[in-house]
């Protein structure tokens, strides 16, 4: 872009601008990433001596009883949190950018409020949630008593079946205001021009919302989606505040990254091991790797990008 | 057709609705963080009895927040949060914009490439790294300490924080920085001159460096889970079963785990969603 910078020897003043940022993020995020792959294919013998172990600890993943079950369990548990989050969190972070995109000094106030959540610790929002939905303290049940839905309540966060997709709305509750955000700068800068154009030809709001606007913010479709996909194969937080290492009742809300943390740290009844944590890492490092290639050359080649 | 009261009341219903469903939301959105907030202010039969009421003159009780002080070990996690954040947050920034800047400014052999490996870290995550951060950190004698925490919480925004810096900076007039250097100013100059012209971006960026460290749950957990070490969010975590029964203190404590953040957010919000529509407007 700039046509007069200088091509020659490498000049010691460029060196000194990158040569901090280089060096910290190779020593202590490229290199423990690649060092973690490496020990995915290593043992530790009892005298904590490592050795090559080759596929050993991939195959002890998937056959054997105490890693495999778990290790599926948690990958089926990960996709049902993902599925929440696709299925309910992007399309109300739509909605309501939607609405907050007509503008006014009124919706500021609501786009403040709504993206609140959104900046609290999730560990906080975890005890918030366990503090609201406990029946000792009993204001949710009074809440649904109050729109006559008091039967509806019962211990949620208790129960195997409704346990994980309980967790997974606390989170599709906080973490909405990202979606919405990412599609409310998308549908502003669509040009007053073309949403006009529609409605001079007679088209309903409903109508120019998905035969204009949505169309031209595809792309924000595909970013919110990756986004999406990363951050919820990489949760942990949430899970271990509301249900422990654990991940009760009987597993039900175990997702990857408490998987991983077990296997790296132990729990009751067995040691921790770094080198199957390692492994773990590996599997959760080619599920996203996968997750984001297929948005790449998938959706974001095909999706046209439109100048606007 | 046009000004009869039947087409006025579907004009005002469909101006309403958009507002009626942001305040249903915007309600759902606050109301749990409301009750804490309004709970940790009143004695504990009020908290069971009236859980919706704001306090009053005889609910009003501070006894939560007493019992939160004598433990002084809340205003260490606070001090550790603070000096992590602030410390990663200004390292990031300072080492993020040199090479931004130098990403931007120079166009010198494997920029492109250089940019590329960079930019690798937005969309993998560092936690998938962790078993070599652990068997780092006990080689470098950094367990325990807030200096691993902030090496890493360094390592992880720098990626970020250059990718927009680098598009920031090459708005830059060039024939600003190409003046100063008929003038005879060094290439450290320049760079100090282009600093404050970023200033908006490096402070939305600031932000969204900020409120990751300070929440981040993970790292505390692992590097650094010593109680001398350990940052609010870690505090909060481990800490608040110890009182399981005492709801008071329970509800005090979330509070002042809350209202630091809040208050930033509160004061920082425009700013910060500006920032997010401003890129997407350009």
């Amino acid at each position: 872009m700039q046509p007069s910078r200088r091509r020659s020897s490498f000049p010691v003043h460029i060196a000194v601008f990158l040569a901090p940022a280089v060096l910290l993020y190779t020593l202590f995020m490229v290199f423990p990433l690649i060092n973690s792959l490496r020990l995915s294919f290593f043992g530790i013998s009892d005298q904590n001596q490592l050795y090559f172990a080759g596929l050993k600890n991939y195959i002890k993943l998937f056959t054997d009883s105490n890693f495999a079950p778990f290790f599926w369990r948690a990958l089926r548990n990960n996709f049902v949190f993902f599925a929440v989050h696709m299925l309910v969190q992007n399309p109300i972070g739509l909605l309501l950018a939607a609405l907050l995109a007509e503008g006014g000094r009124i919706r500021n106030f609501f786009r403040t409020v709504i993206f609140m959540p959104t900046v609290l610790s999730v560990v906080i929002i975890g005890f918030i949630w366990q503090l609201i939905l406990n029946p000792l303290w009993g204001v949710a049940e009074s809440m649904l008593k109050a729109i006559s839905l008091g039967s509806w309540f019962g211990p949620w966060l208790g129960k195997p079946e409704t346990a994980l997709v309980t967790v997974s709305l606390i989170s599709v509750w906080q973490f909405v205001g990202i979606p919405m955000i990412l599609f409310y700068a998308a549908l502003i800068s669509i040009p007053d021009e073309l949403t006009e154009a529609a409605r001079v030809d007679g088209a309903t709001s409903w109508d120019t919302f998905w035969r204009v606007k949505f169309p031209l913010i595809l792309p924000t479709v595909g970013i919110v989606s990756v986004l999406t996909f990363v951050g919820n194969f990489n949760a942990f937080d949430l899970i271990y505040t509301m249900k422990g290492a654990n991940a009760g009742p009987d597993f039900a809300t175990d997702i990857m990254g408490t998987f991983f943390y077990r296997t790296f740290f132990g729990q009751q009844l067995q040691l921790g091991n770094p080198t199957m944590g390692a492994t773990v890492a590996a599997m959760m490092f080619l599920i996203i790797l996968t997750g984001v290639m297929l948005y790449m050359f998938l959706w974001a080649r095909r999706v046209q990008t439109y100048e606007l | 057709m046009k000004s009869t009261p039947l087409y006025r009341l579907q004009q005002f219903i469909g101006k309403s609705i958009p507002i009626i469903l942001l305040t249903i939301y915007s309600l759902i959105a606050v109301f749990p963080i409301v009750m804490i907030l309004i709970n940790s202010f009143k004695d504990k039969s009020a908290i069971f009895g009236a859980p919706f009421q704001f306090p009053n003159m005889e609910t009003f009780s501070l006894i939560g927040y007493e019992t939160v002080a004598k433990r002084a070990t809340f205003s260490i996690y606070f001090l550790n949060s603070s000096i992590v954040t602030f410390t990663a947050l200004l390292l990031t920034l300072f080492i993020g914009a040199m090479a931004a800047f130098a990403l931007a400014e120079y166009d010198f052999r494997g920029n492109a490439l250089l940019a590329l490996y960079l930019s690798i870290g937005i969309m993998i995550p560092i936690r998938l790294g962790t078993v070599g951060i652990l068997r780092l950190m006990v080689a470098l004698k950094l367990v325990n300490t807030l200096t691993g925490l902030i090496l890493i919480y360094v390592a992880q925004a720098l990626p970020m924080t250059i990718f927009i810096l680098s598009q920031f900076m090459r708005q830059v007039p060039k024939d600003l920085k190409d003046a100063m250097r008929i003038d005879g100013a060094s290439e450290y100059r320049i760079f100090g001159m282009v600093l404050p012209l970023v200033r908006p971006a490096i402070g939305a960026i600031g932000i969204f460096t900020m409120i990751p460290i300070w929440n981040d749950l993970w790292f505390p957990l692992i590097i650094s889970p010593s109680a001398k070490t350990a940052t609010v969010t870690l505090g909060v975590q481990q800490f608040l079963g110890q009182w399981v029964s005492d709801w008071n203190a329970v509800l005090s404590s979330l509070t002042l785990a809350m209202i630091p953040i809040l208050i930033v957010y509160l004061i920082f919000s425009r700013q910060m969603i500006r920032s997010i529509t401003a890129g997407a407007v350009k």
